[in-house]
C-alpha cells in the first residue's frame, strides 16, 4: 500500500480545518466542524462535498451500450443520452463486486462512477469482460474533481454560481431549469467544459460536478461563495454516511459486498433478467444464471431497516437478536451493517441483515450494544424522505 | 496549539481531573475533537464504588462509541445531569459545563500535569 492520495482540493480542505481521513486509498475531509452540523445544513439548505475519489470510468465505441448491458446487471442500452442509472456489477455467482451510477453523457459515451475502494477492481472486471466487444475504456479520474453541492437550496447555488453557465452547444439538448433528477448536461466553468449530474447520495436534491484538476479549487471557492450566504457549508464523510444511512442508501463495504446478491439488499429491480435483443433474444450478462435463480429461491436473509426505542444507537457488525427480558440478550437473528443516532430524526436507526422470520415491519427486535440489548423494531426505509414541492 | 488547563491533572485516555472535593471528572477537548458530535452519556450512579482505570461509562458520538474511565477511586456522588440530556455541551464546553460526574476520592491511578499531557498529546 502507497500513501494515501490527496483530491485536488486537498488543499482546500486543510485550509479550511477539516480532519483528514484515510478513505479507500484517499487522505479525505472526515468533517469540517460538526458531523451534525454539516448534516442538518445539508437537510435544511445545502452542503458541499469533495467526491474526487470516486473512480470514472469512461466507456466509448461502436459496441459500449451492449458492453454495459453485458458487463453489469442493468439495461444499460434503455438510458437514455444524457440519463444516469443506478446499477452493479457482480460476480458470476451473482455477488456484489460493487454498486455503481451509469452516466449516457454524450451520444453512445457512458462514464461509470465507481466507490473509490472497488475503483481499481471495477477497471480491471470491466477489462475481462470486453472480449468481442468494440470498445474503449480509459480511466479519467487522474486529473479530475468530482463536486457535489446537496440539500434544498442546492438549485439556488448553482444558478449564483459565478462562473458557472450554460451552452446549449455542449448541454447535451437540456437547459438547466428543466435538468431532471438522474439526469445530467454540460455546462461551462470558466469557459471549460463540465458534467452536472442532478444526482446524490443524501436524500436531498442535488447536483454533482465533473471539472478539470485545474479548475477545481477556482469551482470550490465559486460554489463557497455563492453559496454561504444560503447556508451552504463544507460537509465531510461523516456527515455524507449519516445522510445516506437516512436516506436508506447501501454503503459498499457495509449492506454490500461479495457474500451479497442485490436481492437480499433489497435491490432487486437492479437486476435486468428481461434485457433482451429487438427479437427478443435474451441478452447474456456476468452474473445472470445465479441472479435468475436467486431471484426464485427463498433468501436466507433480507435486510432491513430498525429504529432504535431508546438511546443508544447500533452500530455496524452488532448483532440483531431476539427481544428477551429486559437488557437480556436473546438468540441471535441477523447483524446490523450500519448504524447511527438520526440527526434529522432524533433516535437511533440501522440498516441490518436478519432472517425473514423476524423481517416483517413492526416486528420487535433488540441489538445487542456492547452486551445490553436495547430495543429496536423493524421499520420501512427510507427512514428519512425529502419533504417534497 | 491545544492549550490545558494548568489547574487540573489529565489521564493518557483523555480524562481531566480537578482535585477538588469532590473531585471533579471530564473529557478533555482533545477526546471531544476526536470523537466529534457526541450525542449519548452513561454515566456511573450516584453512590457506585468506582476504581481507578476502571471502566465507568460511555461517551457516544455519531460515528463512534468510546469507553470512559475514571482517574481515581472512590464514590460518585454526582453525575452531570444537564450532559446527559444535552451531551453537546461535552463538545462546547469539556472543561465547564461539559464535566461528566464527582468523586468522593479514596485513591487515584497516573495522572499527568498539563504539561506531560500536552507531551502525550503531541500538542
Amino acid at each position: 500500500m502507497g500513501e494515501d492520495r490527496k483530491t485536488p482540493l486537498h488543499d482546500e480542505h486543510v485550509a479550511l480545518g477539516a480532519s483528514m481521513t484515510p478513505f479507500g486509498g484517499w487522505l479525505m475531509p472526515l468533517r469540517y466542524t460538526s458531523d451534525l452540523a454539516e448534516h442538518r445544513a445539508v437537510r435544511e439548505a445545502a452542503g458541499l462535498f469533495d467526491l474526487s475519489h470516486m473512480g470514472d470510468i469512461s466507456v466509448t465505441g461502436p459496441d459500449a451500450a451492449a458492453f454495459l448491458d453485458h458487463a453489469l446487471v442493468g439495461y444499460i442500452s434503455k438510458v437514455r443520452e444524457m440519463g444516469a442509472r443506478y446499477s452493479m456489477i457482480c460476480a458470476e455467482d451473482g455477488s456484489v463486486l460493487d454498486d455503481l451510477i451509469v452516466y449516457h453523457n454524450a451520444p453512445g459515451e457512458y462514464s461509470v462512477i465507481a466507490n473509490a475502494s472497488n475503483a481499481e477492481l471495477v477497471l480491471a472486471k470491466l477489462r475481462e469482460r470486453t472480449a468481442g466487444f468494440d470498445v474503449v475504456l480509459k480511466d479519467v479520474q487522474p486529473g479530475q474533481a468530482l463536486i457535489a453541492v446537496q440539500g434544498p437550496r442546492a438549485e439556488e447555488i448553482m444558478l449564483a454560481t459565478a462562473g458557472l453557465v450554460e451552452d446549449a452547444e455542449i448541454s447535451g439538448g437540456t437547459a438547466f431549469a428543466d435538468l431532471k433528477y438522474y439526469a445530467c448536461m454540460g455546462m461551462r466553468f470558466e469557459g471549460e467544459p463540465v458534467l452536472v449530474g442532478r444526482t446524490g447520495y443524501t436524500g436531498e436534491d442535488g447536483f454533482e460536478i465533473w471539472v478539470s484538476a485545474d479548475k477545481a479549487v477556482a469551482l470550490w471557492r465559486a460554489f463557497l461563495a455563492a453559496g454561504e450566504p444560503l447556508g451552504l457549508v463544507p460537509a465531510g464523510l461523516s456527515a455524507r454516511d449519516s445522510l445516506r444511512l437516512e436516506a436508506g442508501m447501501p454503503l459498499y463495504g457495509h449492506e454490500l459486498d461479495t457474500t451479497t446478491t442485490p436481492f437480499e439488499a433489497g435491490m432487486g429491480r437492479v437486476v435486468r433478467l428481461d434485457k433482451a435483443t429487438e427479437d427478443g433474444t435474451p441478452i447474456p450478462f456476468v452474473g445472470r444464471e445465479a441472479l435468475a435463480a436467486r431471484k426464485e429461491s427463498a433468501p436466507a436473509r433480507v435486510l432491513v431497516g430498525l429504529r432504535g426505542e431508546g438511546r443508544r444507537p447500533a452500530r455496524a457488525d452488532y448483532e440483531v437478536v431476539q427481544r428477551g427480558v429486559g437488557t437480556e440478550v436473546g438468540a441471535v437473528v441477523g447483524r446490523v451493517t450500519s448504524g447511527a443516532p438520526s440527526p434529522t430524526l432524533g433516535y437511533p436507526i440501522a440498516m441490518a441483515y436478519v432472517t425473514p422470520e423476524v423481517s416483517a415491519e413492526g416486528t420487535e427486535l433488540a441489538v445487542d450494544v456492547r452486551g445490553r440489548a436495547e430495543p429496536f423494531v423493524v421499520v420501512p426505509m427510507p427512514f428519512y424522505r425529502r419533504p417534497q414541492n | 496549539m491545544a492549550d490545558f488547563p494548568e489547574n487540573l491533572k489529565y489521564t493518557t485516555e483523555h480524562e481531566w481531573l480537578d482535585q477538588s472535593t469532590p473531585a471533579v471528572i471530564g473529557v478533555t477537548d482533545v477526546a471531544a475533537e476526536a470523537l466529534g458530535d457526541v450525542v449519548y452519556l452513561e454515566l456511573p450512579e450516584v453512590g457506585a464504588t468506582i476504581e481507578a482505570g476502571s471502566v465507568v461509562g460511555e461517551i457516544e458520538s455519531t460515528k463512534s462509541v468510546s469507553e470512559l474511565y475514571s482517574p481515581v477511586s472512590g464514590t460518585v456522588t454526582e453525575v452531570n445531569s444537564e450532559a446527559v440530556d444535552n451531551p453537546e455541551i461535552v463538545n462546547q464546553d469539556p472543561y465547564g459545563k461539559g464535566w461528566l460526574f464527582k468523586v468522593e476520592v479514596t485513591g487515584a491511578g497516573e495522572l499527568l500535569s498539563a504539561a506531560q499531557y500536552a507531551e502525550h498529546t503531541g500538542s
